[in-house]
């Protein structure tokens, strides 16, 4: 069996700030292949930019592995720690603070296209610079790269930092809130592109973002993983996420979120919250994180005893008490009759076809 | 029916204003002309520089120096009945008039306060100077209020605002604008930057507010799904103007302008299945250069040659709906239906 592109293995990042120690991500663990797409959606604090950063290898984790096929990066001779950092690209939220300004967008590109000897002389690498620009929809691109980037409108800019990702040709790109900093009506424009880069490329795509409804729109076909204070609370495709949550959270956040219809968001069922204060992730409540503010609570388990990501079936995980009872309770039975794995296998071919 | 019984609250008569800059003239607001009822929720939608926040600004009497009101009037129907134009009012009658006519609640709650001093005495600063000096009353109506917010008045009161979380700071803001009984209160993006449960709380506080103390409402975002929850009137504002307003369901599900129906396609639900989305093609005009005509021709499918030239007025196009657009009888988006039809599929 091929090792993945990257994978995650009981991730935790604390951060010490003076006597206090914050848990920013506490034991995450995914999976990566070329083409795939895992959102990363939850609020902030919610620890989703510090996983970005272990995944693109910014940020070392403080216990757990990050493995890029198959190889512990953090172990990795410095020649193949670059190639994996290569591999792994990041594309900011804030277009207007991550491009240098007095660099035209030519410079730019053609900087890391030399650096790391992709372009043979700056010929080549001002042509290669070219037709990243059209790839990512700036066009003409001669029009495009005498510019700075004042000149160009915040959705311009996104894309020549997602053109600057693409020049040293990565596996996979992080892209942490690329496209909740441009205005509604080029946002979708956005996400097309990066879709296409997905098909036409094969990158894989680990998209950040708190907008549910970008994560349903981007990663359809992928699937989401459900953050909350630093733990992954629910992962699945983003279907049945979506439209069957399984956590109470998932569905307090889905039920909770204000639709672009006046019938349908007024009609909505609301679920109401034990509580609205998000707990401090330096006094992170015991047990679930979630129990303080959950509808389902039961006293002397939740806050006890901490969930793990458990699977309810072959392609989705809930951290949840009251879920995995459930199941265990009625569905005992079917639930081992879906555990074989050649069920599992089934179920992801249906899922990729 | 209920707003030809109510005389407006307030009247925006061809509003212009202008920036003057070392860059030359900014147009942001460009004739906006819209009447609001004493119990009616406004939507004022719009992308980042069309204006939205220059409107709301004006409203209060609250524009920055190198702004400049060229045109048109800001009418408030007061309690007695008195008519008065706030661009015409002076330092003095502005202050009175602001808080206890008319609030504004700003993006960002945790600029709107003072950091060195503790809510309750912020609460009575505003209230002293608007001539409260019974601290009893004060304090009882602001533990009614924090209470509405669902806040707890004992510990909020005693905090200072960095004590406070962001939508707690929110909500202690949206109270503390009803202290003064105000009959319209303006919000300017008052969820953005707030987790979705928070946004939630106030959207929920906002609706049960109003309809406890009945005052009207102008909400200033560029969030459409916020607009469709609040709101029982829309207007959609591109470069200036208000190119639509209509009624919040004939908005959303039976849009007249372009650009509504273009921002409508933008923005999907997360309910249900995956529907089309489109982006609308190019970006908006600067404010400081407009293309003659239409400002959104360039950006417009349905554009011709008259529309390059020739700006089209906000008509009525139905029943108070009104859009500027040459060729809205063209404009159709049927939204239920296509969210209805996706569903069967599901």
């Amino acid at each position: 069996m091929p090792e993945p592109l990257l994978e995650l293995h009981g991730v935790s990042v604390h951060f010490r700030r003076g006597r206090t120690l914050l848990r920013a991500v506490e034991e995450v663990s995914f999976c990566l292949e070329l083409g795939d797409v895992l959102c990363l959606v939850g609020e902030s604090g919610s620890g989703k930019t510090t996983l970005g950063r272990v995944a693109a290898g910014l940020l070392r984790p403080t216990s757990g592995s990050v493995r890029y096929r198959g190889q512990d990066v953090w172990h990795l001779p410095a020649n193949a720690f670059r190639s994996f950092r290569r591999a792994v690209q990041i594309v900011h939220q804030d277009p207007y603070a991550s491009l240098n300004p007095i660099r035209t967008v030519e410079d730019t590109l053609v900087a890391p296209l030399l650096h790391h000897r992709i372009a043979r002389n700056r010929v080549d690498a001002v042509e290669r610079a070219a037709r990243l620009l059209e790839l990512v929809d700036l066009v003409p691109p001669e029009q495009f790269l005498p510019k700075y980037p004042h000149q160009l409108s915040g959705g311009q800019r996104q894309r020549v930092s997602i053109a600057r990702a693409l020049t040293v040709g990565p596996e996979l790109i992080v892209a942490d809130e690329a496209t909740s900093m441009v205005d509604v009506s080029i946002r979708v424009s956005l996400l097309h592109t990066l879709r296409r880069l997905r098909e036409e490329l094969g990158v894989a795509f680990l998209f950040i973002t708190h907008d549910l409804a970008m994560a349903k729109y981007f990663a359809w076909q992928g699937r989401i993983a459900v953050l909350y204070l630093g733990r992954v609370v629910e992962l699945g495709p983003t279907p049945s996420v979506i439209g069957h949550p399984l956590h109470p959270y998932t569905q307090a956040l889905l039920a909770a979120i204000p639709e672009p219809d006046p019938d349908l968001t007024r009609q909505k069922a609301k679920l109401l919250l034990r509580s609205l204060d998000i707990p401090s992730l330096a006094n992170l409540p015991s047990g679930c994180p979630f129990h303080p503010r959950c509808l389902h609570f039961v006293a002397g388990l939740c806050d006890v005893e901490r969930p793990l990501l458990d699977a309810v079936d072959g392609q989705r995980a809930v951290a949840c008490h009251i879920v995995q009872q459930e199941r265990t309770g009625s569905d005992a039975l079917q639930s081992r009759r879906e555990a074989p794995t050649s069920g599992n296998d089934e179920r992801l071919s249906l899922e990729r076809g | 029916m209920r707003r030809s019984l109510n005389e407006p609250v307030l009247s925006v008569r061809d509003l212009v204003i202008q920036y003057e800059g070392a860059g030359g003239v900014v147009q942001a607001v460009r004739g906006v002309h819209f009447d609001l009822a004493p119990d009616e929720s406004l939507a004022v939608i719009g992308e980042s520089g069309c204006g939205k926040t220059t409107l709301g600004l004006a409203l209060m009497g609250l524009l920055p120096k190198s702004a400049r009101i060229v045109a048109g009037q800001i009418l408030y129907r007061t309690r007695d009945g008195r008519v008065t134009d706030v661009v015409r009012l002076s330092g003095r009658e502005l202050r009175d008039f602001r808080w206890k006519e008319c609030a504004m609640v700003f993006q960002g709650a945790l600029n709107a306060f003072n950091p060195v001093l503790k809510i309750w005495d912020q609460v009575l600063d505003t209230a002293g100077a608007h001539g409260l000096h019974d601290r009893t009353r004060v304090r009882e109506q602001c533990e009614r209020l924090l209470r509405l917010v669902q806040l707890d008045p004992g510990r909020v009161l005693q905090s200072y605002p960095h004590e406070l979380s962001g939508g707690m700071r929110q909500r202690v803001m949206i109270a503390l604008s009803l202290l003064l009984e105000p009959r319209l209160v303006i919000y300017d993006e008052p969820t953005t930057a707030l987790d979705i449960l928070t946004q939630r709380a106030i959207i929920e506080v906002l609706r049960s507010l109003r309809q406890e103390l009945g005052f009207a409402m102008v909400f200033i975002s560029h969030d459409l799904p916020l607009a469709a929850e609040l709101a029982d009137r829309v207007a959609t504002m591109y470069a200036g103007r208000i190119v639509e307003l209509a009624p919040v369901r004939d908005l959303f599900y039976r849009p007249r302008h372009p650009y509504t129906r273009g921002l409508l396609r933008a923005v999907p639900p997360v309910s249900g299945p995956l529907t089309t989305v489109a982006s609308i093609p190019g970006s908006p005009p600067s404010l400081a250069e407009l293309p003659p005509g239409c400002s959104f021709a360039p950006r417009c499918e349905l554009a011709t040659d008259r529309c390059r030239s020739d700006d089209p007025p906000l008509c009525m196009v139905g029943a108070d709906h009104w859009s500027a657009c040459h060729y809205w009888s063209a404009v159709s988006l049927d939204r239920r239906t296509e969210r209805l039809g996706g569903a069967s599929h599901a």
